[in-house]
């Protein structure tokens, strides 16, 4: 994977580090000058990948999350959120609308359409007990 | 995050400004539950025109309050979201049961 520039930063898993990720990446796609409804889109999509690993990664205590962002050629973004909680046991079920663990919080289960709507491309990969990693990639509009 | 509730005669008015994310859900739902729960009011409008940024759990917070004021035998409404946040509503489907204006 060709990178054209990257920055990498991690944060104890506090909910307070939800808006810190989402002022990471704004910063970093400023090189890029991305369209608003770009930047909003992967803003939110960064959200609910950190807020997963806080509320459901970590559910059991703290432990420290991953965010990677990358500049690929042609414009692409990719982002990785990776924490090392307790991992999801049926990622599938988990992917689906509505689908929540955590209705106590109000979490509405829509993070992961959330992402799937809004970036081009998300994988998640998980294993119970050694973590999540989530990967997003979005292309941005070519500019002229 | 700012909050500012305006009532009258039963009509109620909450003024959301800044950034709705887990974070500071938490505290703007019991601050909105608080106010549901004492001032009963007949009609609450979530006027979302100061929201800059919100993901999934606004939808959660929509969704909760619509149920606590179903519950109180009132009605909630969503007001101005800005283009982007609508796009998030719209993917939630909350658009079939509360009213977005």
């Amino acid at each position: 994977m060709e990178v054209i520039n990257e920055i990498k930063f991690t944060m104890p898993s506090l909910s307070v580090n939800e808006g810190a990720a989402r002022a990471v990446v704004s910063s970093f796609l400023v090189q890029c000058d991305p369209t608003v409804e770009e930047l909003s889109d992967i803003r939110t999509a960064v959200s609910e990948a950190v807020t997963n690993a806080v509320v459901h990664g970590y559910r059991n205590g703290r432990g420290n999350i991953g965010l990677t962002v990358r500049l690929l050629p042609d414009r692409v973004i990719y982002i990785r959120v990776k924490d090392k909680g307790c991992g999801i046991p049926d990622i599938e079920k988990a992917m689906e609308p509505l689908f929540t663990t955590a209705p106590e919080e109000e979490r509405s289960g829509l993070g992961f359409s959330v992402m799937q709507s809004f970036m081009d491309k998300v994988t998640v990969r998980s294993a119970p007990d050694k973590g999540t990693t989530v990967t997003m990639r979005k292309r941005l509009f070519a500019h002229d | 995050m700012k909050l500012d509730i305006k009532n009258e005669n039963g009509s109620a008015v909450a003024k959301l400004s800044g950034e709705i994310d887990h974070h500071n859900a938490k505290e703007l739902r019991a601050e909105l539950d608080r106010f549901i729960v004492t001032a009963q009011p007949k009609e609450l409008t979530m006027d979302l025109g100061g929201i800059t940024f919100m993901d999934s759990s606004g939808i959660g917070l929509i969704m909760g309050r619509c149920r606590l004021m179903k519950e109180c035998g009132g009605r909630l409404e969503v007001r101005d979201p800005q283009p982007y946040i609508r796009r998030v509503l719209k993917l939630s489907g909350i658009e079939r049961i509360v009213k977005i204006r």
